[in-house]
């Protein structure tokens, strides 16, 4: 076990997006408190449009990834035109099984149209290696974390510096009070997912330069981003930022030093970890 | 006797000093009167003594027992029961059945839970209403649903936030009959409320609350010409 | 005689005696079922259905009486398949015996799950319940112990063996096993709902606040809903390993199980005895059919079935189907 070896597993894991992912559900659930149990499902439908772009169109990623946030975006609007809207009042446990529900339905859609087959972009204009001090980085995967990066800087200071921003965060902390206000509830939604699921849209548009695409990949792209907005904090856009890297560093390292096959279980250890001893999470509202 | 001993007790929010050193003593079977403006801390007190919060630091004492750090359900299998300003109702369940849960404190069969419950709905004048679910009921109802869950605990020391918050007038008269009644059978109470009047013609002591901090302690004549008191209040004693 | 005496003498429960001998009827009915020659796959049919309903059954327990979503719950199905699976495969403790192993390891592990898990509540509770359900899986597909992805066989028997469990010649003594457990078990969870820890429990789900301002302890209601319902479902993944005669982690620990046992319960009426055989009862032939009218992609149009119907249901009618009965085949007209 050199330290190469050691730092190689560090880089890997700093260059997860799970914070972009996690970002995307954190906003939603700080906006509406629900849980959008499909969001790995909707991180699939982005790598798929990214594939299929590529392979009917022959649109290289990064190309297409315009387009995609686009179509993720109006994904996230007609999920809450058609879904969410409706199970706003409803208990908790009516949202969890809706969105549930609509994961559940978009995978085995995908599954019937695409068939669980594994995909991947042969040949992306982003590949190969760059070496930096014996350290591997995958070109793809060194663009994506940056590119990711920049997209949750960029939602940071939409949240926190525009109108539009600031008035999602009133909707957040207050709906009732914002809507007398001015701040139209519903379209403030609608936006949120939006904007959320435009997150994924940048995620898995640059995840499908490296990344297998098949109809299941989005599961456990979930559970870390369960794990993360807990860990980070549920409502906290900051929160998931270093969420995110810790959770990258725990998998990459422990599957470097213990196990790879359980690397669900180290995430799960930290997220019951952290559940139990800090409830709020690093940044968090609860 | 003094049935509740609390000493020094104080809590704080992150900067905000909930509760701040506050002591006082409750007598047995007497009615003792919290009262203090919105923010002075008295719903925190009672999380406090029941245990949903843990003090920082103080000392409390239920029948010289001490009882800091218990949890809630072995504070009130002590005999403490309470009531909650944000009310509490078990609502996809009937009024009978929020009291039977009460009743199963003391009595495991469930026909004579039921028939325990049932003598207390009637305590509270809610018979006709003991199948209706408690989303149903109006809010006096539900103030009285509280209650009668309550005392059906058969607790020693009863604390109840704001009874008479957002009720009716009409129906006040009725909830202070209530507690009367609850005091003589032996009961003792410790009930927050904002509404002056209420406070003088049922309490036997007064505590008052200002910002966290005891501002006053004693018997409703003297805190009525209590100087800090009428501060606090802006002089509003005569508040209908 | 005054309002109070009136109260008092009513009958503690309020349930239409009609409905015991429709109950009775149904039984019997379904016990006599078999006799008129239910060909393989009805008997199958009605297994499966008989199953799904005791399995929902214990999922009602947990969410729909002490309100703890469980998306994992298909971990106690495996466990009690392998549990009493790996002693008599490896033993030869009679299924009959082993059966009572895999209630006693669900029970063990439904306190050890349980118990880190009672400070967590809603989203996190149900995103835990996800993590462990999956985290099953992905420990049993490696355990050598018990035959990591090639899972547990069960050794044939010639021909039928009730000692064995196992029978060959007929569906019909599984059958009549199944019904008798669904019959048993919904007599328990009868008798729970009408008992001071149903009260409690109930009460826990409601407000656990104030359910704590009552001298109930809600961690240890918590883990008695926990245990309950893992001993319920237990016992149903012991029987369909000897129904199977396969037991490995892609047929019991998969997510189908948790996911349909949620939808069976939400769809009959989460909250309701009755819920889970009326979801079942009907999601169980459409799941049948579809597998056999659409061949080779019934699997995946099963989920997409799935999907859609729980956001339906969710949408327009979260109380579920059972809510469609009117009030007084159930319950006698109370007095208001």
């Amino acid at each position: 076990m050199t330290s190469e070896i050691i730092l190689q597993a560090i880089v890997t894991g700093l260059m997860m997006g799970y914070a972009l992912i996690a970002a995307g559900l954190s906003l939603i659930f700080g906006l509406m408190d629900i849980v959008n149990f499909a969001h790995g499902e909707h991180l699939m439908l982005s790598m798929f449009s990214s594939f299929w772009l590529w392979s009917l169109f022959g649109i290289d990623p990064i190309f297409s990834i315009p387009i995609t946030i686009f179509l993720m975006a109006l994904c996230g609007i007609a999920t809450h035109y058609f879904l969410i809207r409706y199970i706003l009042k409803a208990k908790m446990l009516i949202q969890i099984c809706a969105t549930f529900g609509l994961s559940i339905f978009i995978r085995s859609i995908a599954q019937l149209l695409w068939t669980p087959d594994f995909r991947n972009v042969d040949k992306p204009l982003l590949e190969g290696r760059l070496e930096i001090a014996s350290v591997f980085i995958g070109q793809p995967q060194l663009i994506a974390s940056i590119v990711c990066l920049v997209a949750f800087i960029g939602l940071y200071l939409f949240v926190t510096r525009t109108e539009t921003g600031l008035a999602l965060q009133a909707t957040a902390q207050d709906r009732h009070a914002a809507e007398i206000l001015g701040v139209p509830s519903n379209k403030m939604f609608a936006i949120g997912w939006a904007i959320g699921l435009g997150c994924v849209g940048v995620a898995g548009g640059m995840m499908s330069n490296y990344f297998f695409i098949f109809t299941d990949v989005g599961i456990n792209f979930a559970l870390f981003a369960f794990v993360a907005v807990a860990l980070g904090g549920f409502g906290s856009i900051i929160g998931c930022l270093y969420a995110g890297i810790i959770i990258g560093l725990v998998e990459s390292l422990g599957g470097l030093l213990i196990d790879p096959s359980f690397k669900l279980l180290y995430v799960f250890a930290i997220y019951l970890l952290v559940v139990i001893y800090r409830p709020q999470g690093l940044f968090g509202r609860y | 006797m003094k049935i509740l001993t609390v000493e020094n007790l104080s809590r704080a929010f992150g900067g905000i000093k909930a509760n701040e050193d506050i002591s006082f003593e409750a007598e047995k079977g007497k009615v003792l009167g919290v009262i203090g403006p919105n923010g002075a801390g008295k719903s925190t007190l009672f999380d406090l003594i029941t245990g949903y919060t843990k003090p920082d630091n103080g000392k409390i004492l239920f029948e010289n027992k001490n009882i800091f750090g218990l949890k809630p359900d072995k504070i009130s299998s002590l005999g403490v029961g309470r009531t909650f300003q944000k009310l509490k109702p078990f609502a996809d369940q009937t009024l009978l059945e929020n009291v039977m849960i009460g009743a199963f404190v003391k009595e495991n069969n469930i026909k004579k839970a039921r028939d325990n419950a049932l003598e207390i709905i009637e305590f509270v004048d809610l018979i006709e209403k003991r199948h209706h679910f408690a989303r149903e009921l109006s809010t006096g109802q539900r103030k009285r649903l509280e209650m009668a869950r309550a005392m059906a605990i058969k607790p020693k020391l009863l604390l109840m936030d704001e009874v008479t918050g957002g009720v009716d007038q009409k129906t006040i008269p009725g909830l202070v009959e209530l507690i009367k009644k609850m005091r003589n059978l032996g009961v003792t109470i410790v009930t927050i409320e904002h509404n002056i009047n209420i406070i003088m013609e049922i309490s036997d002591s007064i505590l008052a609350l200002d910002q966290g901090k005891k501002i006053a302690f004693g018997s409703p004549k003297e805190i009525q010409n209590n100087k800090k008191v009428i501060d606090a209040y802006l002089g509003t004693v005569d508040a209908a | 005689m005054n309002k109070l005496d009136i109260a008092k003498s009513e009958p503690l429960w309020n349930t239409n005696k009609n409905i015991i001998y429709i109950i009775s009827f149904v039984i019997i009915f379904l016990i006599a079922l078999p006799l008129f020659g239910l060909n393989s796959f009805y008997l199958h049919l009605f297994i499966m259905i008989f199953m799904h309903a005791v399995m929902a059954q214990s999922w009602n327990v947990i969410a729909g009486f002490s309100g703890q979503i469980s998306l994992g719950h298909g971990a106690f199905f495996g466990i009690g398949a392998y549990a009493s699976s790996f002693f008599f495969v490896q033993y030869g403790i009679s299924p009959w015996i082993s059966i009572f192993i895999g209630i006693f390891f669900s029970a063990i592990v439904a306190v050890l799950i349980g118990i880190p898990m009672l400070r967590l509540s809603g989203h996190y509770f149900a995103i835990a319940t996800l993590l462990i359900g999956i985290s099953f899986q992905v420990v049993f597909q490696r355990w050598e112990l018990v035959g990591a992805a090639s899972g547990l066989w069960v050794p044939l028997t010639q021909g039928d063996s009730w000692s064995s469990l196992q029978f060959h010649s007929s569906k019909a003594p599984y059958y009549y096993i199944f019904l008798f457990f669904l019959v048993i078990t919904f007599f328990v969870v009868w008798l729970l709902n009408r008992s001071k820890i149903g009260f409690r429990l109930r009460a826990v789900r409601d407000d656990a606040q104030a359910a704590s301002s009552l001298c109930i302890s809600v961690s240890n209601y918590k883990i008695i809903a926990f245990v309950i319902s893992a001993m319920i479902m237990a016992p149903m993944g012991s029987l369909f390993g000897q129904y199977i005669l396969i037991i490995d982690p892609d047929r019991m620990f998969n997510i189908e199980i948790s996911i349909i046992v949620l939808l069976i319960t939400v769809l009959g009426g989460i909250g309701n005895i009755w819920g889970p055989l009326i979801g079942a009862a009907i999601l169980i032939p459409i799941s049948e059919y579809s597998r056999i009218y659409l061949g080779g992609t019934g699997g995946a149009v099963d989920l997409i079935f799935y999907g859609l119907i729980l956001m339906i249901i969710c949408i327009f009618r979260p109380e579920g189907l059972i809510s469609f009965v009117p009030k007084n085949i159930l319950e006698r007209e109370k007095q208001r």
